[in-house]
């Protein structure tokens, strides 16, 4: 079936992605993830196909314009490598940069942009707290004003890349209690006071790093507060939205992977003296898991097309987050059951997008979040 | 100096190829279709020799149907410089013959001055191996074929070459045609700006008729089909009867 949003640019775009990830990942994914980490040289590869640079000024080695469509094409190619935590080592930029392009100064972002969308640097976002994810209202980090510096104290936990990331956007209280107290500041990995520890072992997302950070009394410059006072979660929104929607592309390319990978199972394993796939329980579940690919896929694009003409479909994105995660639950079980045994010996792409489900059900908003703010955005 | 690079636009190295239900040759309707991984060698180097300051322009080229146009915009997303699409036919069955490309190409230098030309060693479908050299004694320039390494000085391009059992390194004088191998680089991915930027590069259509060529066949498929599948194996329970079969199979 067409796409009917394709446009040559994308069709090229996403045919190139695929060449990279078929040579340049698939092959050493499976060892990455064992020895825990990606070798730096990937960031800067993928830097060099220009991934990072979506709304980004030229200057800066951006793309100078933006397109959701191509944000989500490279969200689906990755995740087909079949880790998540080859895109997740990345990707902390993915939820960084835009609020660094559009909150920060232009004297930070000419010390700063252009290494981080080359894939020189990282960059991760620190929201959440040890204290808790979800109730972002009532985050405990803080930032006071002292002269032209502003002192932060707390602590930020499961931060994606963090390990490895020069620079940091935080989210810090400057004013009252809830939303409207928060502000977002950059923070240089180098600053006194900074420390960061990786988290223990993980039940995916291996070869990606998580962190607690401690702010110690961290001055950092005035200058260094993105964007407005007290105005840091507004300002942020759009951010997650952008997040959501491309875990909603990720997620699609997971499901593509258990399904292809299902059918070359089914094709050739035998039993009771037919292939699998003559079967037809398997072949049910076949159609399912492809019927729902096509269902999250008009989704995703649906939802591109109106975030690039300027709308803010939230209730939507909410809705398309937890269907996403969901619909992959189902497909990853799925495969697994058709490979049977199989398909529970480590190493093989749908065990670990197996257990690389709940980071996509729970991470960036979790499903129960997701379904909350779809029933408020509905007006109740 | 200009450079011209020809590309085909071929079945897709990946896509396992199905012949035609009538054995008239492989089903291209509705497959992937990709530059040809010899030509993307080529038009990588020639890249690279501009990046050194050896050339000013890249020319890439595609003859056949309308969709080459797809394949020359990933040329132009790589770095060419312009395109020029010759529409040769309209069924993408209908695979132009060496010595029509060789001609095409021939009245394609003529136009726009080109002093190198750089081809894939052959295409992977028909597997030629032949319009460079055709090409070559068209213009009557210099020809080096199988190239592993090139090095342009001046009006000199140094070749080497991969031949049977070693490495042969030749001297041509530009102007001149190369045909490259497998192992002279490794081409780019394109990059997204670069993909962004390609829509707004020339990429003019024309018909053979406008370089005053015309299309013939001399060449007839017979017959296509399919390489014979392998016979099962057999599983023999010792060694007695595995030097039994032998014996029975020699005739020893
Ligand atoms: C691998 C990984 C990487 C991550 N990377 C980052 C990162 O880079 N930056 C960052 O800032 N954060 C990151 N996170 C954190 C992530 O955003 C949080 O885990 C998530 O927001 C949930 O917060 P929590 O874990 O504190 O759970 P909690 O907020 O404590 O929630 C626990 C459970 O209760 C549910 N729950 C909470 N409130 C309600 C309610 N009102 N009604 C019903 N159910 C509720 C939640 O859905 C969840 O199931 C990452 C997490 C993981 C696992």
């Amino acid at each position: 079936m067409k796409n009917p949003f394709d446009t040559p640019e994308r069709e090229e775009f996403r045919a190139q992605l695929k060449a990279f990830v078929d040579k340049e990942i698939k092959p050493y994914v499976n060892d990455w993830d064992e020895e825990g980490k990606i070798p730096w040289d990937l960031h800067q590869k993928a830097g060099a196909l220009g991934v990072w640079g979506f709304g980004i000024d030229e200057k800066y080695g951006g793309l100078g314009e933006d397109d959701n469509f191509l944000r989500a094409i490279y969200n689906e190619e990755f995740a087909k490598c079949g880790a998540g935590g080859v895109g997740a080592a990345m990707g902390g930029r993915m939820i960084s940069l835009e609020p660094i392009q559009r909150l920060c100064s232009s004297e930070i972002k000419d010390r700063v942009l252009k290494d981080i969308v080359t894939g020189k640097k990282g960059s991760s976002l620190g929201i959440t707290e040890p204290g808790g994810g979800s109730d972002v209202a009532n985050m405990k980090t803080s930032a006071k004003r002292d002269g032209n510096h502003f002192v932060i104290n707390g602590s930020k936990t499961f931060i994606t890349g963090a390990m490895t990331s020069d620079y940091f956007v935080v989210g810090a209280r400057t004013g009252g209690s809830g939303l409207k107290g928060i502000s977002l500041f950059f923070v240089e990995a180098h600053r006194d006071g900074f420390s960061r520890v990786p988290l223990d072992k993980k039940m995916g997302w291996w070869c990606s790093d998580q962190a607690t950070l401690y702010f110690d009394n961290v001055r950092v410059p005035a200058e260094n507060m993105m964007g407005e006072e007290d105005k840091g979660f507004i300002q942020i929104m759009e951010n997650f939205n952008i997040e959501r929607m491309c875990m909603c592309a990720s997620s699609l390319g997971m499901m593509k992977v258990c399904l292809e990978e299902s059918i070359e199972w089914a094709k050739t394993r035998e039993t009771f003296g037919k292939p699998l796939i003559q079967h037809q329980v398997i072949r049910h579940k076949l159609a399912n898991m492809s019927s729902k690919i096509d269902a999250l896929e008009a989704l995703v694009n649906n939802i591109c097309w109106n975030m690039n003409n300027g709308e803010v479909p939230v209730a939507e994105i909410s809705k398309a987050k937890f269907f996403a995660t969901k619909e992959l639950e189902y497909c990853s079980s799925e495969a697994m059951q058709i490979m049977g045994g199989a398909g529970y010996l480590r190493g093989n792409p749908v065990e670990r997008i197996y257990r690389e489900v709940k980071v996509m059900a729970i991470g960036g908003g979790s499903e129960e979040i997701m379904r909350d703010l779809a029933v408020r955005q509905m007006g109740y | 100096m200009k450079i011209l690079v020809p590309v085909k636009r071929v079945l897709d190295y990946n896509v396992k190829a199905r012949v035609k239900a009538d054995g008239s040759g492989i089903d291209l309707a509705n497959v992937k279709m990709s530059m040809n991984p010899f030509d993307e060698i080529a038009l990588e180097e020639a890249i690279r020799i501009k990046e050194k300051g050896n050339a000013e322009e890249i020319i890439a080229v595609s003859i056949g149907v309308q969709q080459n146009q797809e394949t020359l915009r990933t040329a132009l997303a790589m770095g060419a410089d312009r395109a020029i699409l010759v529409v040769a036919t309209d069924d993408v069955h209908n695979d132009i013959e060496p010595l029509t490309v060789a001609n095409i190409l021939a009245a394609i230098t003529l136009k726009e001055g080109p002093s190198l030309i750089l081809c894939g060693k052959q295409a992977i479908d028909n597997d030629f191996n032949a319009t460079a050299q055709m090409l070559s004694a068209k213009l009557k320039w210099s020809q080096a074929t199988f190239a592993s390494e090139i090095d342009v000085k001046d009006d000199i391009i140094r070749v080497t070459r991969e031949v049977d059992g070693g490495l042969q390194t030749i001297d041509a004088k530009i102007p001149a045609v190369v045909s490259v191998d497998l192992r002279l680089n490794e081409p780019r991915y394109a990059s997204l700006p670069n993909i962004m930027k390609a829509k707004r590069k020339p990429l003019e259509e024309i018909n053979p008729a406008d370089l005053g060529v015309e299309i013939t066949q001399r060449l007839k498929v017979i017959e296509t089909k399919e390489p014979d599948s392998r016979e099962a194996g057999l599983i023999l329970e010792n060694i007695d009867q595995l030097v039994e079969k032998i014996q029975e199979n020699v005739g020893g």
